[in-house]
């Protein structure tokens, strides 16, 4: 009877484990796929070898400036700022226990945004700059819609919806800063409004990668303490997480890397709100989902590119087509909570 | 049987950012024993409860385990000693009752890897214990209050702690339920020896299932002890307002207060010695 009731549990424990691999696996595989159809799709299609061979290095007239050039820094932006959404992304909403506690609902993206176009359009600052300032203004917007969520009670509710309005102002001026601009600033500038990876360029990339290969990782290894925070707080508390350093940690390493995603391919929209729920529908809720969340953002920022680039007559940014899939979805999950009474 | 514990508190003054809820408490925990804290709404004991489990940090006073302050010990190890099972948690949601279960298992696992053949073990025990084996694999949301009750003690359970507190842990449950999870928690007491402190709203199904009554009274100790010594009709009155007759429950033999209301004041009813 006890060896049963023990084979009983271990036995769905190891079929859902089984299910949480083959559904990463199968995300990873998908995204390899996509890199590789980034890298062969444009406005010609080179043979296979000849693309590896302008990979390696080889100067082949035509094909090195189009793989290396400009689908090789596509690819790489996508990519890592897909993986740097999805999991800062799923962190917010599963730290916050709602899927509308994104930073991409919430304004964080947008204060990134707003420093980095108020760097470009006003400063003329460098790329690095731009980096920085977004990061601060990113960290800057956490502390003011905590601080003004705070009141005498902390509510996540009045924390979305405080989200929500600086959001709004905060578009507001990335508008404002573009309008006042200077002409030959608007077509770069306008990455800031809709995120694209259009124009992307390897000597941008650099602080990106950095931020995703440091700060990635860290949440990876925190996968667990995020699940117990999920339970709230005296849960996670008294399972023995360190609650209040684990959510500081948290909430840099997330800031971090979304301001620098957001500073080299602007705010593709919706990708860090849709990856989590994505993940979590596809794996269940066992084991940590911040990998499978990561790689759902690849494959969406990456899939909504090609689609913007090939599907129709004009080619669209990554961020329409992403935000054509977001809004819906959005829509639908505010039905939802007022069903609930959750808002 | 679990070891013992000294688990003192000293002088305690806590509560919210500007509101002192606990006003001065000692106390030492009885080990081994079922102590339950009792007193009217807003008297502190969810608070010193909370505080006790270090939720809330103190404005001053000592609390210690084993002569060791609890702010020192690290989270991961205390967490191995000193469980709480909240008034509302949050339930996750799309997760199984076996995998919330074991999430319990968080202080005793490294930050990678599986669960182990102990985890395996425990989890399994824990869900035992609370007869809920058969729902391993269901979704918590497709389960009733009662069973999710019994899930979200499975979890504690699994955490194998020496002591172990609950706030309020039948709170919305009907009256069955709140009887079977008291029941399960005394089988849990009496098998492992495993020190239970909890917070009940129902004086008398607390003087029936404590070993050890607090009684508290606008954040202050104002009674402790055995239930019959601590649950007269004046204590009842000084507590909780009300008027009473306590009589001897005729199930148990513990105390039972009959509360009088402006319609019910006949105390011809109550004359069973």
């Amino acid at each position: 009877m006890r060896d049963q009731s023990l084979e009983f549990i271990m036995a769905g424990r190891r079929q859902r484990r089984r299910r949480w691999i083959v559904v990463t696996s199968l995300l990873a595989v998908l995204a390899i796929a996509l890199c590789c159809a980034m890298l062969l799709l444009g406005n010609t299609i080179y043979p296979v070898k000849e693309v590896i061979r302008a990979l390696s290095g080889e100067q082949l007239k035509g094909v090195s400036f189009a793989v290396n050039t400009i689908r090789l820094p596509r690819m790489l932006a996508g990519l890592f700022a897909g993986f740097a959404f999805g999991i800062a992304g799923y962190t917010f909403q599963t730290m916050l226990r709602n899927p509308l506690a994104n930073p991409n609902v919430i304004g964080i993206t947008s204060g990134s945004s707003a420093a980095a176009v108020f760097s470009i359009v006003v400063l003329h600052a460098s790329e690095t700059f731009v980096s920085i300032a977004s990061v601060i203004a990113g960290l800057v917007t956490v502390t003011i819609i905590y601080l003004l969520s705070r009141g005498r009670a902390f509510s996540i509710g009045r924390l979305i919806l405080i989200g929500i309005g600086l959001q709004a102002m905060l578009d507001a001026v990335i508008s404002y800063l573009l309008l006042v601009g200077a002409q030959q600033d608007i077509p770069a500038a306008l990455r800031w409004l809709t995120g694209s990876l259009n124009g992307s360029q390897l000597r941008e990339l650099p602080p990106l990668v950095v931020a995703v290969l440091v700060f990635a990782p860290v949440i990876i290894m925190l996968g667990k303490h995020l699940d117990l925070l999920e339970l709230g707080e005296q849960s996670a508390s008294s399972l023995g997480v360190a609650t209040d350093r684990t959510r500081i940690i948290l909430i840099l390493s997330s800031v971090f890397m979304l301001a620098i995603a957001t500073a080299t391919t602007g705010p593709i929209a919706f990708v860090s709100f849709l990856a989590g729920p994505i993940a979590r529908r596809l794996t269940g809720a066992g084991f940590s989902n911040v990998i499978p969340a990561g790689l759902v953002g690849v494959n969406l920022v990456l899939a909504a590119d090609l689609i913007g680039q090939f599907a129709f007559e004009y080619r669209f940014p990554v961020g329409v087509i992403t935000g054509l899939l977001g809004a819906p979805y959005l829509i639908f999950l505010l039905i939802q909570m007022n069903r609930k009474g959750e808002l | 049987m679990k070891p013992t514990h000294l688990f003192q508190a000293e002088q305690l003054v806590a509560g919210y950012e500007n509101k002192t809820v606990i006003h001065g408490v000692d106390l030492a925990i009885p080990s081994h024993q079922i102590s339950v804290m009792i007193g009217a709404n807003g008297c502190g004991k969810s608070t010193l409860l909370k505080t006790l489990a270090r939720l809330i940090k103190p404005t001053s006073g000592n609390i210690t385990l084993d002569g060791k302050p609890l702010a020192k010990i690290p989270p991961k190890p205390l967490a191995r000693i000193l469980g709480l099972l909240p008034q509302s948690p949050i339930v996750p949601e799309g997760i199984t009752v076996a995998d919330l279960v074991g999430r319990g298992r968080f202080p005793h696992q490294s930050l990678f890897g599986g669960w182990t053949k102990k985890d395996y073990e425990a989890v399994a025990e824990a869900m035992r214990i609370m007869n809920i084996t058969e729902y391993a694999n269901y979704h918590i949301d497709e389960l009733s209050g009662g069973q999710r009750q019994r899930v979200w003690i499975a979890m504690a359970l699994a955490q194998q702690t020496d002591i172990l507190f609950l706030d309020e842990p039948t709170t919305f449950l009907d009256i069955t339920y709140q009887v079977e999870i008291l029941d399960l928690l005394t089988d849990l007491n009496r098998q492992q020896g495993t020190t239970i402190v909890m917070v009940l709203h129902d004086i008398n199904l607390s003087a029936r299932y404590a070993d050890h009554i607090f009684a508290l009274h606008q954040g202050k100790l104002v009674a402790e002890g055995k239930p019959e010594e601590v649950i007269t009709s004046e204590r009842v009155k000084d507590i909780f307002g009300l008027d009473c007759t306590v009589i001897k429950d005729p199930v148990s033999g513990s105390p039972l207060v009959v509360p009088k209301g402006r319609y019910h004041l006949n105390d011809a009813y109550v004359s069973i010695p």
